[in-house]
């Protein structure tokens, strides 16, 4: 599976990953070799096979829906690179 | 004194309730040993000198104290922590860069089990970015280096990854034991590489709440150890359901050290057949047979088996795993936690806080996770790999009715120079082709060292156990180790 210079750039985008030009020709190869090697994955047929959900069969357990957490906002913005009145604050979004 | 820092977790265990040293003696050992030993391996990322002496003192208080009230099961054992798991207050960075300075408010379950059981904590331990490699070489800190080199050659060797630090720190005596995380054999191929054991246990066993994910549905937490018995000590500690994990198992623990000595006698071992393949090297190719014959002479019985989707693991895991991750991985937005890289609005912002943070290896994985991933694709890779990844477990439970535990190599070769394997992500990643497949089906796995290779390095043995059979895989792994002996590292260039 070869991946052009515009797929890697399309691929960055949806990943938001800002990648220079030397990066984009450099992954090119890189991807396409990996997915290229994935491909045997063709060979084995999976015909009626079950893709796998989960690795050990156990039921979801459930409690009581109760609030046993919270009132901590000074703790969760304590990391934050900028914030304010307990707020992340971001670049303005909406014009 | 003796140099307390030989000692194995058991017996410094045994040292501290008999009253022949004390914690705090126990813990500056070391502490004296990373001052000066760290510069030349590099494998604390961060030490906590006096969080540790804090530590020590209470637990020397608490041995100290008269009548009912009994010391933890790992009361006043100086231990290193991965990188990867979160200690509140105290920075965890999964050794990236986008983590920055990172200060959690909160302790993950699995550390917070070791510090109820009485543990000091000497710092954290170096590994590969978000746990993405094989050699240690993608920390943003610079590499962990294996205190073990080729005989009469002073290049330095990598300790395997992406627990390079906790398996460096383990064999160099700059812990008496570490903690560590895999996801493809990232505590198998690391402890086979240091002459140490590792074992991950089975998906479930331990909670991942407060570890840094990496690929949610394959990481699981273990220890790295200098002997069987230490790993059997420290994941009875480590191990138990978790509320704050859906995906912990609530099943009892049994006491692993309990059985550990029974002995292998009518032992069922499994030796795929798939295996031998092109590219292992001739003394790992002896080792096994040597396994085998040592595993015979002990009492068990052999028995050629087949996994006839071996083949297929590896390619479908870097599917999986990168998948996962690039999911995992968007939380790294420089809004929350961590890097910041202003752009021109918040989506600039994002980009340009992602290109700084993370590293190439990291890059290339979320990459290609988003691809596989990605709307026309899904199908033919995600879906397909997971169900290769069906199939791969149905091998292993057709398996379980011949056979109780299966004997393999851990890595095909033994510990590799850096800058070997860096030039090709795919030669870098066969590294992981006989551990991967035990995280595809969710079992657990060891690793015990077994020989040297002709270079005058440590090459391990791996056995794969039934799921929650860890008891059963800590005994077989005790006869190989009974066997084999331990292995030191012959000269101490780093002290």
């Amino acid at each position: 599976m070869h991946v052009d210079e515009a797929t890697v750039r399309r691929i960055a985008r949806l990943a938001r990953i800002k990648i220079t030009d030397a990066e984009a020709k450099g992954l090119e190869g890189e991807l396409s070799s990996i997915l290229d090697w994935v491909e045997q994955l063709k060979e084995v047929d999976t015909e009626n096979v079950e893709p796998m959900t989960r690795v050990v069969p156990i039921s979801l357990k459930q409690r009581d829906d109760v609030v046993t957490d919270g009132e901590k906002a000074a703790e969760i913005v304590a990391n934050a690179p900028m914030s304010e009145d307990d707020f992340f604050v971001v670049p303005k979004v909406v014009e | 004194m003796t140099d307390l820092t030989k000692l194995t977790l058991a017996e410094a265990r045994a040292g501290l309730v008999k009253k022949e040293f004390t914690s705090l003696e126990l813990t500056e050992a070391h502490i004296k040993a990373i001052e000066k030993g760290n510069a030349g391996l590099n494998v604390y990322v961060l030490q906590t000198p006096e969080h540790a002496i804090d530590q020590a003192k209470a637990a020397d208080q608490r041995l100290a104290r008269k009548g009912k009230a009994k010391p933890g099961e790992l009361e006043g054992l100086p231990l290193g922590i991965k990188d990867l798991f979160c200690t509140e207050g105290i920075r965890t960075t999964a050794c990236s860069n986008i983590l920055d300075d990172f200060k959690p408010a909160y302790e993950s379950t699995v550390t917070q089990n070791l510090w109820n059981a009485g543990a000091v904590m000497l710092g954290k331990l170096n590994n590969d970015e978000f746990a993405m490699g094989s050699s240690n070489e993608t920390s943003a800190f610079g590499p962990a280096v294996n205190p073990w080199r080729r005989k009469g050659k002073t290049d330095k060797l990598v300790p395997g990854g992406s627990s390079g630090g906790s398996s460096a720190a383990v064999a160099a005596d700059l812990c008496l034991a570490a903690t560590a995380t895999d996801t493809g054999g990232s505590i198998r191929q690391p402890a086979a590489l240091t002459g140490t054991v590792g074992i991950k246990p089975t998906y479930g066993r331990c909670s991942r709440w407060g570890i840094v994910a990496f690929a949610s549905s394959l990481d699981q937490a273990g220890p790295i150890t200098k002997t069987v018995e230490d790993a059997a000590l420290m994941l009875q500690v480590m191990a138990g359901h978790d509320p704050k994990d859906s995906t912990s198992v609530d099943a009892e623990v049994p006491d692993y050290a309990a059985t550990l000595k029974d002995g292998i006698k009518g032992l069922r071992v499994g030796v795929p057949k798939e295996y031998r393949i092109e590219g292992m090297s001739k003394e790992a190719e002896k080792l096994w047979d040597q396994g085998i014959d040592w595993m015979k002479d002990a009492g068990a019985t052999i028995h050629e088996i087949s996994l006839p989707h071996t083949k297929y693991a590896l390619p479908a895991y870097y599917i999986i795993a990168p998948a996962e991750a690039s999911s995992n991985l968007a939380r790294y937005d420089g809004v929350r936690y961590g890097l910041r890289k202003p752009g021109k609005d918040l989506i600039d912002t994002y980009e340009e806080t992602r290109a700084a943070g993370f590293g190439a290896e990291v890059k290339r994985r979320v990459l290609i996770g988003t691809y596989v991933l990605s709307a026309g694709y899904y199908d033919a890779y995600y879906l397909k790999a997971q169900k290769v990844r069906t199939l791969i477990k149905g091998d292993f439970d057709k398996a379980w009715d011949k056979v109780d535990v299966v004997l393999t190599p851990t890595t095909p070769s033994p510990a590799f120079a850096f800058g070997e394997k860096t030039g090709d992500p795919l030669q870098m990643y066969l590294e992981d082709i006989f551990t991967v497949t035990v995280n595809m089906a969710g079992l657990p796995g060891i690793s015990v060292p077994a020989g040297l290779s002709k270079e005058g390095t440590p090459l391990g043995l791996q056995l794969i156990g039934k799921p929650f059979d860890e008891a059963t895989l800590l005994r077989a792994a005790q006869s190989i180790e009974d066997a084999a002996g331990r292995f030191h590292v012959p000269q101490r260039w780093w002290a």
